[in-house]
């Protein structure tokens, strides 16, 4: 069977609110519940939460424009330290820290993004770890900035206010939730602009960047845009990662960090399907919680499985769903295009 | 008028003299053909006419206005379209899809988040009018990269027209052709001079004499003659470097 890629996991158009977004919100609502139930923790459940922000958001770019970036990291560290920063030199609040973290992340990203988005391809990546490595650079040197190699310690985790509302996310169960209902809003706000026509342009830039150019897109401005919201989302992430770890610090931003994500999409399938980057973070948490409960070598097994993975059947998991899928005849019931029948 | 002009245009990559003093003119409503050896500068020329790579010297107007050193997107944007050589399509989108996305309607509400990619009932009826000026209406819903090569020849054609142009630079469309899928490449030419004015890069000498109002030969970089076809044939050195038995 050939590859398949994005654009044959037909578009949606409408409410986001299809059976697979069903199943995730169902599942982001009940963990809580059940987590503890088979076996796993509350804390697992807003490490997930924060990875799925920073893959779904870096699959704008990764897998819908197909821009390779490795060094996508460092925005997820720049989040966390602005996070923590806010916190401990401004004020400590909830919206003002994450609003840190999101600005810094995305002036980050789009300074580094103005100087990439003419490249393509090899250059682009190496570009991409290039600018991830000077960040993790400074972020170790600039000891009186981010604590150096220590980072940053002690970053509270402020209350939540909104209005007459306010309750503490001091207990992992409460900012369980708040991360939730943030991954939520993440969730729908992508699945729509994806399944919009920006969504459709990122993939016809990554397909034939020429020709895009030709038929009047600025490609530079559009491949500029999204990786600065990728780097938006990260910092999200980031400053979510800052309130869990009560903490930043320079491994948050580190290679491993940037080569780990491409991993989890790829795993996962995110470069055939919007729920890809999903299923690539979770097999990645629960190989580690699971795996990692019998041999100190999970992740060595997690590696092998990416290699056979890669090698048999590169579109990820996703991408097996979808041969199975089409083989039992239940493709998707999205359309690429409306078929004249149906208009 | 001419509708499309360019004057004196330079163009060289690092030592290498690639085009050394073109001048064109097209006028509105013609068929411009550019003929001439292989090497001797025609698809850089178009580069440069189109935006895909700036000028080092000249002047290039567009319905009077100076496009010189303008982007390939804003220069589309006036109403300048083109194909490639080389094929180039969103391959892994249905045929249907490549037209929408050269849509101008479709590409104005391109950064619009809410709107749904195929709820336009409108967009999908103009796509399939596009197809339908190449024949091409019937194959709308399948994967670009699986039709055959003269169909993704007319593809090319259609992704041209489809953002209204007002000139479409079509560079070696009969490129890889058959005699059959060439005579129906033609006809569809013939139709589509009716409403836009075209300038052609050709290889196939009777299918550019046969359809060309006003012919540029290029050689070494330069416009050595621009004539009619018929004064063309007349001309000894291009009849003898050029043309063969057509002449």
């Amino acid at each position: 069977m050939p590859m398949i890629t994005l654009s044959d996991i037909p578009a949606r158009g409408g409410s986001p609110f299809t059976p697979a977004m069903g199943v995730f919100l169902l599942a982001l609502s009940t963990a809580p519940f059940w987590l503890p139930a088979v076996g796993l923790y509350q804390y697992l459940g807003i490490e997930v939460a924060i990875w799925l922000i920073f893959a779904l958001g870096f699959n704008l770019l990764f897998g819908y424009i197909g821009l390779h970036s490795f060094g996508h990291g460092a925005y997820l560290g720049i989040g966390a330290y602005a996070f923590g920063l806010f916190q401990q030199e401004i004020a400590v609040s909830l919206w003002g820290g994450l609003l840190a973290a999101i600005s810094a992340a995305t002036i980050a990203g789009g300074i580094v993004a103005a100087f990439i988005s003419h490249r393509r391809g090899i250059y682009y990546a190496l570009m991409t770890i290039a600018f991830g490595q000077i960040f993790w650079f400074c972020a170790i040197k600039l000891h009186g900035v981010t604590g150096g190699e220590d980072g940053l310690l002690g970053i509270p985790r402020p209350d939540f206010v909104l209005g007459p509302i306010r309750f503490s996310l001091a207990d992992n169960t409460s900012l369980y939730w708040f991360s939730a209902v943030l991954l939520a809003l993440v969730a729908i706000g992508l699945w729509r602009l994806v399944n919009a026509p920006f969504g459709r342009v990122l993939q016809a830039i990554r397909q034939n960047e020429t020709r895009a150019r030709f038929v009047g897109y600025d490609v530079w401005r559009i491949k500029w845009l999204t990786f600065t919201l990728s780097a938006a989302f990260a910092g999200l992430a980031g400053g979510l990662f800052s309130m869990a770890q009560e903490s930043a610090y320079p491994d948050v931003m580190s290679l491993h960090q940037s080569g780990l994500i491409v991993m989890m999409i790829l795993v996962g399938g995110g470069l055939v399907s919007f729920w890809g980057p999903v299923l690539g973070v979770i097999l990645y948490f629960v190989a580690r919680d699971v795996i990692g409960g019998i041999t100190e070598t999970w992740l060595l097994w997690f590696g092998l499985m990416f290699v056979i993975m890669v090698m048999s059947r590169p579109e990820g998991i996703a991408g097996l769903i979808h041969v199975a899928r089409t083989r039992l005849g239940h493709a998707p019931a999205g359309r690429s295009a409306p078929k004249p029948t149906e208009v | 008028m001419a509708l499309f002009e360019a004057q004196n245009l330079r163009k060289r990559f690092g030592a290498r003299v690639v085009l050394e003093n073109i001048s064109l003119s097209i006028e509105d409503g013609t068929v411009h053909g550019i003929m001439g050896p292989n090497g001797a500068g025609k698809t850089t020329c178009f580069h440069v006419l189109t935006g895909h790579h700036a000028p080092d010297a000249g002047r290039i107007t567009f319905a009077g206005r100076d496009i010189t050193g303008k982007k390939p997107h804003q220069i589309a944007r006036m109403g300048i379209s083109r194909s490639f050589q080389i094929m180039n399509l969103f391959d892994d989108t249905v045929v249907i899809e490549n037209v929408i996305l050269a849509l101008p309607e479709f590409r104005s509400s391109g950064l619009n988040p809410i709107r749904d990619v195929f709820g336009n009932t409108a967009l999908i009826d103009r796509a399939l009018a596009v197809l339908d000026q190449v024949g091409l209406a019937h194959r709308a819903w399948e994967k670009a990269a699986a039709l055959p090569y003269g169909e993704r020849r007319a593809l090319e054609i259609a992704v041209a027209l489809a953002p209204e142009p007002r000139i479409v630079f079509l560079d070696e469309p009969t490129s890889g052709l058959g005699t059959d899928a060439t005579r129906a490449l033609a006809d569809l030419i013939r139709d589509l001079r009716n409403r836009y004015t075209i300038c052609l890069i050709e290889h196939d000498m009777r299918f550019l004499f046969d359809l060309a109002d006003r012919i540029s030969v290029i050689h070494w970089g330069q416009v050595i003659d621009e004539n009619t076809p018929a004064n063309l044939r007349a001309n000894k050195w291009v009849a003898r470097s050029a043309l063969g038995e057509v002449a």
